[in-house]
């Protein structure tokens, strides 16, 4: 069992499901970085980017579109516009009016908005697992060991591409751009922002836009690497992203990346050597043993509260 | 982007309910009109239909004008909700009659009735023991259904393969929750909220796993059947009504003990303690309070509660599996808890017993009511946070000395 090529073979796939992670971490990371509450409901904005990603494809084929490369950029374009939507919506539903509650108010708002966006999702579309035929079926051989032929598929490629292009892009922005800039300043000190002259309700709903973009490429990509979807799927996901979050140190854009790599990298490990069974026991071990150790996470900050 | 509308316009009702209206058009859309069919592995549209997705946007408006044109009646709405206003004695006779009442309940009631007015009681006790912990101590406990899993095993487990009777596995029952709970809490407790309500949920999926996935000790999936029923002094062994009679009655006592229980724990100093802690816990920890201690015990007491309901729900069921310890079901009682006003028992107790009972009443309910639990969940926390049926009221308040003016 413990040959190099099955072990490299594992790592390259935990490092895909870790990408996964990683890019519907970054949603939570920067919520949690702005008005520092977790949104609960980020898992089911992913599954309703999922959703949309399939029925994208299920449309841009009947509409006669054969090249798969327009499909797969109109998938895209469609799940990534429409989730952003649905962020915006979530924030000014659930968030916006509770600003100044307690903080118990809009972590039960948003557990209530996820209940209701996955029983939407069952009425509306069903109950069943939606299948997707795999669209990308091309394999690389990067190497021989042992008679074991470490592969890479064209999906894990796409994959790689499409989260390096998030990240780069959300870093660009939040560290070049005047949006980033104000976006910051709300983290830091959302009052003095605001005297500052910038709308920190229009920040707050942007950086819950530019989350579910995050999740969006993730459902995308799920669409294409798994083509299985059902209307639960946002609960389990959304929390490894959020133990990825964690691990990484929540607010951190890198650590969310970094955390949700080690977590898929931690989960494929254990399932292929210690079976499937208890790898979700192992993901949420993780979460508890960080929280207990080094809560603040790999590379975040240990922080004051304020009163 | 719309710069060339008049800014008054862009700033009024008129505006923002048509752009709302306009977004949900668009998010709505493709998940009422889109559906995705199966033909042999080939994938098509089916024909579309408008109808669902036209009322949903129209929905969509109504409430929209019912925001924007009605908020002040919508927030005295709110607030107005009944605020009954009873005596200590009128409370009293209210209770007495309520007991006397339910306890009668049997003798006019068929099989059915009794089976489901046996579930809503026992369904009570348990939201009544998470209201303890997130309505009185402010923890939002996300994994309070596996303290009741635990206990319902404990009892399957011990009966079918140990033969231990109910009452010897009852204190039991207790203990490993509160002992779990201990261990889970007493890490986590130390940090903010909401990593707890997340580390919470992950406790929960830990041992629904587990309980999967043990299949030697456990069961697996498939559960444990054939546990043994309770009896209590040789009464409820005779036949299927005798025992229903028996277990309702049980039930009852048991809701009624942890009524009892957690009244007086409101105004015992640690119930205050819990109370000063859910408003501000850095106030309440520089006034003395050990915040860590408090929370603790709010966290076992409520587990143990959950964990008695759980043995009272294996010998009422017969039968346990993984499958009645779902994260819906903590959102149900999650439902109950905060529609119930987050701390007062006969609003939690009647959020309860609607939710359990509407359902059964009426089976098209079922479909939707989650749907309608979540949109309900949103709305009271955001025009009436203190809940649906009763307002929570301080149990200490400060009375100003006589001569002192109030504002």
């Amino acid at each position: 069992m413990l040959e190099l090529g099955y072990f490299l073979q594992q790592c390259l796939n935990g490092l895909s499901l870790g990408m996964l992670y990683g890019l519907i971490a970054l949603g939570y990371t920067m919520v949690y970085g702005i008005v520092g509450m977790i949104n609960f409901a980020h898992g089911e904005v992913f599954m309703l980017s999922a959703f949309l990603a399939f029925l994208a494809f299920v449309g841009l084929q009947d509409a006669g579109v054969m090249s798969l490369a327009v499909c797969i950029v109109g998938m895209f374009l469609f799940s990534m516009a429409i989730t952003a939507l649905y962020g915006y919506a979530l924030e000014a539903v659930a968030y916006k009016p509770l600003r100044s509650a307690p903080r118990l108010a809009p972590l039960i708002t948003a557990i209530g908005m996820s209940i209701l966006f996955q029983n939407f999702v069952q009425l509306t579309q069903g109950a069943q697992v939606k299948a997707l035929p795999p669209l990308l079926t091309g394999t690389n051989i990067l190497g021989m060991f042992d008679h074991f032929a470490v592969t890479v598929s064209d999906t894990q490629i796409v994959l790689f591409i499409s989260t390096l292009v998030t990240a780069v892009v959300l870093y660009a922005v939040i560290h070049k751009t005047p949006l980033g800039r104000a976006q910051r300043a709300c983290a830091q000190d959302a009052k003095m922002a605001s005297l500052l002259g910038i709308s920190v309700n229009r920040v707050i709903a942007i950086t819950f836009m530019m989350g579910a973009v995050g999740a969006a490429v993730a459902g995308v990509m799920v669409t294409l690497y798994y083509g299985v979807l059902d209307f639960y799927m946002g609960f389990l996901v959304g929390m490894k992203a959020f133990t990825a979050a964690v691990l990484g140190g929540i607010g951190s854009l890198e650590g969310a990346l970094l955390g949700g790599v080690l977590l898929g990298l931690i989960e494929t490990l254990w399932s292929a050597y210690f079976g499937a069974d208890y790898k979700n026991v192992a993901a949420f071990g993780v979460l508890i043993f960080v929280l207990m150790v080094r809560p603040s996470g790999l590379l975040g900050r240990p922080t004051l509260e304020k009163v | 982007m719309l710069s060339f509308l008049p800014p008054r316009f862009l700033a009024s009702s008129y505006a923002k309910i048509a752009g709302w209206t306009l977004v949900a058009a668009v998010i709505l859309f493709p998940f009422f009109v889109l559906q995705a069919v199966d033909h042999n592995g080939q994938l098509s549209l089916a024909p579309m239909t408008y109808r669902p997705y036209v009322l949903a946007v129209l929905g969509v408006f109504l409430g929209l004008c019912a925001v924007f044109f009605l908020p002040a009646p919508l927030r005295a709405l709110g607030q107005s909700c009944p605020d009954f206003a009873v005596s200590d004695v009128q409370k009293k006779g209210l209770q007495v009659l309520l007991v006397v009442g339910l306890l009668l309940l049997p003798l006019v009631s068929n099989r059915a009735e009794l089976d489901l007015a046996t579930v809503v009681l026992l369904s009570v006790a348990l939201a009544w023991g998470m209201t303890i912990v997130v309505g009185y101590a402010g923890l939002l406990d996300l994994g309070y259904i596996a303290f009741y899993a635990v206990g319902a095993y404990t009892y399957a487990l011990l009966s079918t393969d140990y033969g231990v009777s109910f009452w010897v596995a009852l204190p039991l029952c207790a203990l490993l929750p509160a002992a779990l709970a201990f261990c889970v809490g007493f890490p986590i407790l130390r940090l903010r909220g909401d990593y707890f309500a997340i580390v919470t949920l992950g406790f929960a999926e830990i041992v629904r796993t587990l309980l999967i996935n043990a299949q030697s000790i456990t069961g697996g999936p498939n559960g444990v059947a054939e546990i043994p029923r309770p009896t209590l002094l040789g009464w409820g062994a005779a036949d299927l009504d005798e025992r229903m009679m028996m277990l309702y009655v049980l039930a009852l006592a048991w809701a009624v003990v942890v009524y009892f229980v957690m009244r007086r724990l409101r105004v015992l100093p640690l119930g205050r303690a819990w109370e000063a802690l859910r408003e501000d816990d850095i106030a309440a920890r520089s006034l003395g309070v050990n915040v860590h201690r408090m929370k603790l015990s709010a966290h076992m007491i409520g587990a143990m509660i959950a964990g008695i309901c759980g043995a009272f729900f294996a010998a009422k069921q017969g039968f346990v599996s993984p499958e009645s310890f779902t994260f819906l079901d903590t959102a149900f009682l999650l439902a109950m808890v905060v529609l119930g006003g987050m701390g007062s028992p006969w609003g939690v107790a009647l959020a309860a017993t609607l939710i359990v009972a509407l359902p059964e009443v009426s089976r098209s309910f079922a479909d939707y009511r989650m749907l309608f639990f979540g949109m309900v969940m949103v709305l009271v926390m955001i025009f009436r946070p203190r809940g649906f049926a009763t307002a929570r009221r301080p149990s200490v308040v400060y009375k100003p000395a006589s001569g002192e003016k109030t504002s």
